[in-house]
């Protein structure tokens, strides 16, 4: 099945987490999930495309491809890096104005708003701002083309 | 040693949030050196405060108002003879630590750190004990000195004495590291420093509940706490200081309270302490923090040194058997806390884990960024104790350490 719309892998995610009964499977999942994200480029690891946490740090890189924004990105903790990978599945491959409009509420369907709390501070808010932001940028660099 | 008579249970008895679940499970809390749980005669204190006599103090003729005024002056009596100070006016209330630190920072560094002179700090310090320094430092043109650890989390007292020179206008130590529990020996390091005359603050955050204070034999200038840690209310928190140095001292803040008289030509402040006072004080947090000395004074000093000497004891032996783990400051002098990290595992990885069992950890840099740069760290895991800790609290740490280890 080709997936389309952030709204449809949402919903796919929320069906995959749904299989879970109880928290360790969950986490579990997520832990796999983080193991599995294909590891950014060492390269891309500076500063710039550094967002800082209190708790874990991550690492956001953006490109455009055919008008469609990739995302890839990596952190030094390992359910970051899960719940990372759920956020990448949802906006990577997506054109910059469904990212910005997209509302991520999968999130708190599977039961994950934790990590994507302020107060977590795990760097994971401030990345699903600036991955908003990167598609904002790019959709100002497309309008100003054409 | 005498035998110390006291229940661990009926302490705990007396903490109401003890009996409460986390995700399911009895909550585990380890997080005291974060802050301390309240037991109900603090928590009634401050309601009761509310209820029954909640006023401003210091300037009404009404009875509550002087009711309130007499009580939380009682307060201030309280934390003199706590700590042993001299006088009652050598109490100044805060907001807490970070707050007792910035009064100092500002008003001394006004009042007597000149261009070129240096501030000395150890490299163990809370981001508390460096960054109003650095901001003194950048308002006069002052220095910031470091005082070197060692891999175990110690202070190399000769270099602190080598680091001591004609400049250094005044030093400024934490008693208790929050991150490593180094003990480290203030007496001593005050002696060093005024051999030289040169003042030292000492930052007893992490210390305050853990092991009797008395400024008067440690010869301390400056002491700082919070109230919160010590099984206070937060917000407020105690500034011990010498008579003669606050006198010498300018006003932090201006403001009601903290004035004899003002015209718009010329304000005359008022005496110690109400010099440094300004504005309406978290009143039902002093009484709070009156009520958290009675606790401390319940107990004894004796039975929370010797219970929680023996917890980090327990929690020493029993984890330092888990593959992989390693402890993080183990100096010889330490107080209630173990921090450590786990091979392979990301403190934030284990402490999302935990906290799943219901077992309450910090994990993180504690706000001492510079010491886990020291150790080559992105953080630690800390379990940090408090008196009504238990010993089957320690050893379900352990499993949830070992939980955490096959997951990852």
């Amino acid at each position: 099945m080709v997936v389309t719309g952030i709204e449809e892998k949402e919903q796919e995610i929320i069906e995959e987490f749904s299989l879970f009964d109880d928290w360790m499977d969950k986490y579990e999942h997520i832990i796999g999930l983080g193991k599995e994200l294909p590891l950014i480029d060492e390269a891309l690891k500076t500063d710039d495309l550094l967002i800082k946490g209190c708790q874990s740090r991550v690492w956001l890189h953006a490109k455009l491809e055919d008008g469609k924004v990739i995302f890839t990105a990596d952190s030094d903790a390992i359910i970051t890096k899960g719940i990372i990978n759920l956020l990448i599945r949802v906006l990577s491959n997506e054109e910059p104005d469904a990212i910005i409009n997209a509302e991520m509420t999968f999130i708190d369907q599977i039961g994950l708003k934790e990590h994507l709390s302020p107060t977590r501070s795990n760097g994971l808010v401030s990345m699903v701002k600036q991955m908003k932001l990167y598609a904002l940028a790019f959709k100002t660099q497309q309008n100003n083309r054409s | 040693m005498s035998e110390l008579l006291v229940d661990i249970e009926s302490v705990r008895a007396q903490f109401p949030i003890l009996t409460r679940e986390v995700n399911g499970r009895p909550l585990v809390y380890l997080d005291n050196g974060a802050t301390s749980q309240k037991p109900r005669s603090v928590i009634d204190a401050v309601s009761r405060y509310y209820e029954l006599e909640n006023s401003n103090i210091h300037r009404g003729v009404h009875t509550l108002s002087q009711d309130a005024t007499a009580a939380y002056e009682d307060v201030r009596k309280k934390v003199r003879k706590f700590i042993n100070a001299k006088y009652d006016h050598e109490v100044i209330f805060t907001s807490g630590t970070t707050g007792g630190i910035n009064l100092v920072a500002s008003s001394f560094g006004a009042s007597l750190v000149r261009r070129g002179d240096e501030i000395l700090i150890t490299a163990m310090e809370h981001h508390s004990n460096i960054v109003p320094w650095q901001m003194l430092c950048e308002r006069r043109g002052a220095h910031l000195k470091v005082i070197p650890i060692s891999k175990e989390g110690e202070i190399d007292i000769e270099q602190y004495k080598k680091l001591i020179g004609p400049k250094t206008e005044l030093i400024s130590l934490v008693h208790v590291s929050n991150s490593l529990g180094t003990i480290n020996p203030i007496k001593e390091m005050i002696e060093i420093a005024h051999a030289q005359n040169i003042p030292v603050m000492i930052d007893g955050a992490q210390a305050i509940h853990h092991t009797p204070v008395d400024v008067q034999d440690l010869d301390a200038d400056f002491y700082v706490f919070s109230a919160h840690k010590m099984y206070g209310p937060t917000g407020v928190g105690v500034l011990y200081g010498k008579e003669e140095l606050l006198n010498d001292m300018a006003p932090y803040q201006g403001g009601g309270d903290m004035i004899k008289s003002v015209t718009f030509e010329k304000t005359i402040y008022n005496e110690l302490p109400h010099k440094f006072e300004a504005g309406t004080p978290n009143i039902a947090g002093g009484i709070g923090l009156g009520a958290a000395i009675d606790f401390i004074d319940s107990i004894g000093y004796d039975f929370i040194m010797q219970h929680e000497a023996e917890l980090s004891r327990f929690a020493v032996s029993q984890l330092r058997d888990i593959k992989g783990l390693r402890f993080i400051g183990t100096a010889k002098e330490r107080a209630g806390l173990v921090s450590f990290v786990l091979d392979g595992i990301h403190p934030y990885d284990t402490g999302v884990i935990l906290d799943k069992l219901g077992i309450a950890v910090r994990t993180g840099h504690h706000c001492t960024q510079p010491v886990m740069n020291f150790f080559e760290v992105p953080g630690t895991v800390r379990a940090s104790f408090a008196v009504y800790n238990t010993k089957q609290e320690i050893v379900k740490l352990v499993e949830g350490i070992d939980r955490v280890k096959r997951m990852f």
